[in-house]
């Protein structure tokens, strides 16, 4: 028990310190993982709208497998990126193993099914006769999907908050294509499982009621937004 | 359409499939400016399909759109003549937005400017009387004021033409007044031509020059609306325009266009066309019969009296529909005061009667072909 209270009790004095590499860890974490969202956002809407608002042969099976890579396992992905980026690898000669582009890349991989996932159910779920609509009222092609895409914008809202909080916890492929490097590639989760390994849990816990927090301060951030835009 | 004015739209040809089977096939058809059209016809009579062809929404397999002496091909000009249009769906389908930015969508489309953009939605709100509720949610409306507020966005753009799919179903019958007379006043103001879809007879008579009456993608008749309502072009239209009864018959005698014709045992007296031998439809609307408890004799200048018996009664509101049977059967509507005065029950004897006039022959179709008796 003892453990626990100093633990927490040390974390609160690094906190409070604003430990210079407790800081760098956390910037860089929010770091990477807002671009791999913001990355994942820009590709999932886009190709979420195009396989929501067309038909195809195979639909089916393509919504069923972006519905799969929602649960799409972190390890597996850093096993991915590593083998492409590893030295030998097909993109070996641009040198990104190990660096906070790795990580960008995997974290992107990670949240692109799961917005892409989100958009197309939150497509989908709009009346139909609403494109009809929205192209009867002289809409070009691009300005409806726009349209539509504002008519989803709570539910998409939703895909922004499930895929940054899928990647600023994910610790399997930020460690494999990170190396989790002092100062370097070092985010929340790798260092929380390295401490907690070395038994400094002072630290761990630090870090961990930062994660916490940045996910709660975040996620209500998103819920204010929704809940505005809300009709009154 | 009025002789007097121009065509705006012409149809020629227009043929849509859906899974290969043909659901719409208008082999002509013109929309004249400032023109009142209104559609009526049975659900999947292509009413909804025949608008959104109209608007190049539905993939055509034959047929040419001619907008003002252009023909509207499937590139690039469909937007600019889209433009020209506004539909108004069934639902409001709405935006989850406020009322102004509803109402000012279409023009934001157009990249009108932002003062213009205000000015016109302004306009269009104090229109439709939504000036009151101009920021307030689109999804916190009654379905009467939706249905105010998804009318003002299509008028808005200031269409040539404005297409309505039955924009006044489902609601209450006040509100319902209301909105149409908004809207009939502002098509009147903006002379904006019109393509009414509506299952409402009384609201085609009202609203329109001409009362197109379509049946299995095709268009039966066209015609004013007085032309449509006293002169069918067949049973079907007949039945559409509230003609409750059609008698089967066979024209026996013609006296220079004085009908005798056998109906069942009977025979009536009909003014019209056509040779001895010709089957015909009989059809008598419900208010030109009249019900007598005593044979009223050469009282009447109703040259059809029959003895009939009441077989059922519901009430229709201001008035009750009767439904007769005299040998064959006959629908009469009587007031609520001569219900009560003549003590019309199931099952009474009485007589009906009607004129000779009040019978609007129609020559039978053969081979299932509409013939524009």
């Amino acid at each position: 028990m003892d453990l626990i209270i100093e633990g927490v009790v040390k974390a609160f004095h690094l906190l409070i310190a604003l430990d210079p590499e407790v800081l760098g860890i956390t910037f860089l974490s929010l770091m990477v993982s807002g671009t791999a969202t913001i990355i994942s956002l820009a590709i999932g809407i886009s190709i979420g709208a195009i396989v929501a608002l067309t038909s195809f042969p195979g639909k089916r099976i393509v919504v069923s497998l972006v519905n799969t890579g929602m649960g799409l396992p972190p390890v597996v992905v850093g096993l991915f990126v590593s083998i492409f980026l590893w030295r030998s690898g097909p993109l070996g000669f641009l040198g990104l193993l190990y660096t906070p582009t790795a990580i960008i890349i995997a974290q992107s991989i990670i949240a692109t099914p799961i917005v892409m996932g989100i958009t197309v159910g939150a497509l989908q779920s709009l009346p139909a006769s609403l494109r009809l609509q929205i192209l009867a009222l002289g809409a070009t092609r691009i300005q409806m999907v726009w349209m539509l895409v504002k008519e989803a914008r709570l539910p998409l809202m939703a895909g922004v908050m499930a895929g940054f909080g899928g990647v600023i916890s994910e610790v399997g492929a930020s460690i494999m294509v990170g190396g989790n490097v002092r100062g370097y590639t070092r985010v929340l989760t790798t260092a929380t499982v390295m401490e907690t390994g070395r038994g400094n849990f002072d630290v761990a816990i630090a870090l961990s009621v930062l994660l916490l927090s940045f996910s709660l301060v975040i996620n209500y951030a998103l819920t204010l937004i929704q809940q505005r835009d809300r009709p009154r | 359409m009025t002789s007097a004015s121009r065509v705006l739209l012409d149809l020629h040809d227009l043929k849509v499939e859906r899974g290969g089977v043909e659901v719409l096939d208008i082999p002509s058809f013109s929309l004249g400016e400032n023109e009142f059209v209104s559609l009526i016809g049975p659900n999947g009579s292509g009413k909804t399909t025949l608008l959104l062809s109209i608007m190049c929404l539905l993939e055509r397999s034959a047929g040419r759109i001619v907008y003002r002496g252009e023909e509207i091909g499937s590139d690039h000009s469909t937007l600019a003549y889209r433009r020209k249009i506004a539909m108004v769906l069934q639902e409001p389908l709405l935006f989850n937005a406020t009322v102004y930015e509803n109402v000012a969508s279409g023009l934001r489309m157009r990249g009108v400017a932002r003062a213009v953009t205000r000015r016109k939605v302004m306009a269009c709100l104090e229109r439709f009387n939504l000036a009151h509720m101009v920021h307030r949610s689109a999804r916190k409306l009654s379905g009467g004021e939706a249905r105010r507020v998804s009318l003002a966005r299509a008028v808005a753009v200031e269409p040539d033409v404005l297409l309505l799919d039955e924009p006044f179903a489902n609601l209450d019958a006040p509100t319902r007044e209301s909105i149409t007379d908004d809207l009939e006043k502002t098509v009147r103001d903006a002379e904006m031509a019109a393509i009414l879809v509506t299952h409402d007879r009384s609201e085609a008579l009202r609203l329109s020059d001409r009362i197109v009456v379509m049946q299995s993608g095709k268009i039966v008749q066209a015609d004013a609306p007085s032309v449509v309502m006293n002169c069918p072009a067949n049973g079907f239209v007949a039945t559409c325009m509230g003609m409750e009864t059609i008698l089967d018959g066979v024209i026996e005698r013609n006296e220079d266009g004085q009908l005798a014709v056998s109906i069942a045992a009977s025979r009536l007296e009909a003014i019209g066309e056509g040779e001895p031998g010709t089957r015909v439809y009989c059809c008598i609307r419900p208010e030109n019969v009249t019900i007598d408890l005593v044979h009223p004799g050469v009282a009447t200048s109703a040259r059809n009296v029959f003895p009939a018996r009441i077989v059922s009664m519901s009430s229709m509101g201001f008035f009750l529909k009767v439904s007769l049977d005299c040998g064959f059967r006959l629908v009469s509507y009587v007031t609520p005061e001569s219900f009560t005065r003549l003590q019309l029950e199931e099952g009474k004897e009485v007589f009906a009667s009607f004129k000779a006039t009040a019978v609007h022959i129609v020559a039978r179709e053969e081979h299932g072909k509409v013939d524009r008796g």
